[in-house]
């Protein structure tokens, strides 16, 4: 198979997927049309995910805090100061690329295990932090965003981000957006020194690439990913508290990422919504959902770390991004 | 009251917490020094040594000291027993990898706190004291209980230390330490001390929790503040150092005590989990350890 | 006829572990266009000096200029974009990526070096990878993954990835560890070729290899040079011979 042939094959998979999610939304019933929805945005934050801990080799235990930034950043300019539903959108974004950036020049200066508890323990701080200006976020409680601060104008048209259609298909723009950008980061030369620093970082800086940089630059943008999914989450399901800046929302886009397959552009997808069906599913006869996310977990890092498109990818398909 | 009984009130609080805190970061510190690995669950194991406590004190009739006793002896033991099967069925077979040990401890994190949710309940329950005692201050009356927790701490501590410094094991554990496969080498049965150390680590925490239930009710979700203070104390009294950790502990469990009576605990905690993280990225080997090479 | 400006000069370089003096006080020259070879036992301090001058690690004291210019500041990566790449002694390319995408890394980052904020020309990119692969020899894997390939076959690919970056100081840290002797034989025909753009500095174990290749031979002991000339010289000397059979 020839590179333009590939290409070709990953570019028509990649369309096909967010063809279907697109289709998917006129033949779902009402209540899979909304955890679809849900699903679209958390993969969107496990898609931001992948590229730090699949691509570059930095297993973070901290991604809530980028995930908390944007849905704060989002919630709280809406909430408080009345903005628009795409200036919040701004506002997220923008808290999401300052905190992974600031978060990054700290960091990045430990690897391995210090790296994990690091981000941990910063994320820990921005988790305190919601809790102690509980005056404006609300804490555990959370803020709603009523349907009036959900809707806006544009190019003439209203639209009500409360409203199923409107909602789904936000989701499918934030998610398809996310997949193509990561898409194009691992097929830049910038995701191919991704791989190499995962692969051996001192190797890497000897062939001239300031690693440093490199790493900073994938920290960013999987922050800035994570704050996009956060602040459509604020927007779109109307509530932003302090349990998504939880440790719990920092383990599982690691738990969705490890499903799917850690190194796969579609692997966050087929994790986020397999994971949600597992709990939606076993919710009905157990309240005991943090014992399904505990057992995949030991399960998955003792059996099949690759995941299920990783695992895919070395059998069978070879050219999967 | 004036500022000095206050004050006075204020330092037996902290001592007690730096008492129970010396010894369940002791336990963290031990599983890190030995096998370099970092377990995420040791605040879980926590939580069990409590909530095992209750289960087991709570049916003996009589004598309140009896119950204790009983369950002092006999959940960690329980604790234990679990972590020896945890590190058998799961940490050996990763081969101790750093990262995959702790994703798999996180998992067990949650495995245990749901089982506890499930059995035990969500309720917070406490055990009673094993004995009643008051000790009179000119200012307040204080727990002799609660004194006696710090008594207690300090003899394990001590005991902890004897059997590292003066016995083979200890010699053991020393040269796992420095230097895994040389120690392998001369016969010394790594695979046999490594499961050793993760129950010890884990018993060092169930016994910390067993002194506290009689203070602070035992509840299902209890893991979380000691696991991240044993990390802040553990990191900051430099990894591995058993030195510095005791110091580390009697330092944040004071300044815990201290600071929580005169501002927000949440500010205290941010400000605490800030400069942990500082302190790992600028002074890896704490702030009490010397470098190391 | 002035003599010409040295490619690579250290001064007083010095650089210590702990209490060991691995490299002490250490003035080097490399002439452009030169073979050198590197020599002396285990513990010499030959790869710490090779480390010293790419940047691996950062020097205790003196300084490091190439081309007139002092570089004993500049992080690694940045010596590499101004033409000095080292070949590892323990062979470290990257055992899950192809050939060629080991080698394109390499590749990319000479041409993103050209055209800063360009886009990678993908023809121009493949073009240049089997170029280098074919230089050494090894084109028709570059589908394998490199750590499929045989010992012999990732040592090429290790001198195939330092080619492509275009260096005028190539560094090879004991390239024929571990080489049959065919392979040796044609290893060396491959740095004669590779010298004819760029100065090699070779540290060498096989003393056959360095007596054949190196136009000159520095020969290193307790982290000091003991001795430098020409391969008749060297071979020759006293000291050398103390230090090799004596020592």
């Amino acid at each position: 198979m020839t590179p333009a042939d590939t290409t070709k094959r990953v570019l028509m998979l990649h369309a096909g997927v967010i063809a279907a999610l697109f289709l998917a939304q006129f033949v779902l019933p009402e209540y899979h049309h909304g955890v679809l929805a849900r699903v679209m945005v958390l993969a969107a934050y496990a898609t931001g995910y992948t590229l730090l801990f699949g691509y570059t080799g930095l297993l973070s235990l901290g991604h809530a805090m980028f995930f908390a930034a944007g849905l704060y950043g989002a919630g709280l300019t809406v909430y408080h100061l009345g903005w628009s539903p795409p200036a919040g959108f701004g506002a997220g974004i923008a808290a999401g690329l300052v905190l992974s950036v600031m978060v990054g020049f700290v960091a990045l200066r430990t690897t391995g295990v210090a790296f994990m508890i690091v981000t941990m323990m910063l994320a820990q701080a921005v988790y305190l932090a919601s809790l102690y200006f509980g005056e404006w976020t609300r804490g555990d409680e959370g803020i709603v965003l009523t349907q009036a601060m959900r809707t806006f104008e544009i190019a003439g048209a209203t639209i009500d981000l409360s409203l199923p259609d409107e909602r789904f298909n936000a989701a499918l723009i934030l998610y398809a957006c996310s997949l193509l950008i990561c898409l194009a980061v691992v097929r830049a030369p910038l995701g191919r020194v991704m791989v190499a620093i995962r692969e051996n970082e001192d190797r890497t800086r000897m062939l001239g690439y300031d690693t440093f940089q490199a790493k900073l630059m994938a920290l960013a943008l999987s922050g800035t990913l994570s704050a996009a999914a956060g602040a459509s989450y604020a927007l779109l399901f109307g509530y932003a508290g302090s349990t998504f800046a939880s440790i719990h929302y920092s383990i599982y886009p690691l738990l969705w990422v490890l499903l799917g397959g850690a190194a796969t552009t579609l692997g966050p997808l087929i994790g986020t919504l397999a994971i949600t069906y597992m709990i939606d599913v076993t919710s009905g006869f157990t309240s005991a959902y943090l014992l399904l996310v505990g057992v995949m977990l030991v399960l998955l890092v003792l059996w099949s770390p690759n995941g299920l498109l990783g695992a895919l990818r070395d059998r069978k398909l070879a050219w999967l991004p | 009251m004036d500022f000095g009984p206050y004050l006075l009130l204020a330092s037996l609080e902290g001592l007690v917490t730096a008492a129970v805190l010396s010894l369940t970061a002791l336990g963290l510190s031990l599983v890190f020094g030995v096998m370099r690995i970092v377990n995420v669950a040791h605040g879980e194991f926590f939580m069990l040594g409590a909530v095992l406590a209750w289960a087991i004190a709570t049916p003996i009739a009589g004598n309140p000291a009896l119950g204790f006793a009983l369950a002092m002896v006999c959940s960690p033991l329980v604790v234990g027993a679990m972590a020896l099967l945890s590190e058998r069925l799961v940490l050996r077979r990763l081969k101790y990898e750093p990262e995959a040990t702790i994703v798999a401890t996180i998992g067990m994190l949650y495995i245990i706190q749901q089982l506890a949710l499930t059995f035990y309940g969500p309720d917070a329950r406490a055990v009673q004291a094993p004995f009643d005692w008051r000790i009179q201050f000119p200012w307040f009356g204080y727990s002799g209980y609660k004194l006696s927790v710090v008594g207690a701490s300090i003899t394990l501590m001590l005991l902890t230390w004897l059997v590292l410094a003066r016995t083979r094991i200890g010699l053991m554990l020393r040269a796992t330490q420095y230097d895994g496969e040389t120690a392998q080498a001369f016969g010394i049965p790594i695979d046999r001390v490594y499961c050793g150390v993760f129950a010890v680590g884990a018993m060092l925490a169930a016994v910390a929790a067993v002194l506290i239930v009689p203070i602070q009710q035992a509840h299902y979700l209890m893991g979380l503040d000691p696991l991240l203070l044993s990390f802040i104390v553990v990191i900051i009294g430099g990894l591995g150092s058993l030195k510095g950790t005791v110091v580390a502990a009697v330092v944040i469990g004071m300044s815990d005590g201290i600071i929580s009576v005169f501002f927000s605990p949440t500010l205290a905690k941010i400000l605490a989990t800030l400069l942990v993280a500082m302190v790992l990225v600028y002074r890896p080997q704490g702030l009490f350890g010397k470098a190391v090479r | 006829m002035a003599a010409l400006e040295p490619l690579l000069t250290t001064r007083s370089l010095s650089r210590r572990f702990g209490g060991l003096q691995a490299v002490a006080n250490v003035d080097f020259q490399v002439q452009r266009g030169e073979i050198r070879a590197i020599i002396g036992p285990n513990g010499a301090g030959k790869t710490t000096l090779v480390s010293l001058v790419c940047g691996r690690i950062p020097a205790s004291e003196g300084t490091i200029v190439f081309e007139g210019e002092d570089i004993t500041g500049l992080p690694a990566h940045t010596r590499v974009l101004r033409g000095i790449a080292y070949t590892f002694q323990i062979t470290s390319v990257f055992a899950n990526l192809t050939c060629h995408d080991n080698v394109a890394l390499a590749v990319q980052r000479t041409l993103l070096s050209k055209q800063r904020w360009g886009r990678l020309d993908r023809h121009a990119l493949t073009a240049e990878v089997m170029a280098a692969l074919e230089r050494v020899g090894i084109a028709d894997l570059a589908a394998v993954p490199a750590g499929k390939l045989s010992y012999g076959h990732q040592r090429l690919l290790e001198v195939a990835m330092g080619l492509a970056l275009n260096p005028r100081l190539l560094i090879l840290d004991e390239p024929t560890q571990g080489l049959s002797d065919a392979e040796i034989a044609s290893f060396c025909d491959l740095v004669r070729t590779i010298a004819e753009e760029a100065t090699i500095l070779l540290i060498e174990h096989n003393m056959h290899v360095v007596m054949s290749l190196a136009h000159a031979i520095t020969v290193m002991n307790n982290g000091a040079i003991l001795a430098e000339g020409d391969p008749a010289s060297i071979s020759a000397n006293a000291d050398v011979q103390q230090a090799y059979l004596g020592g």
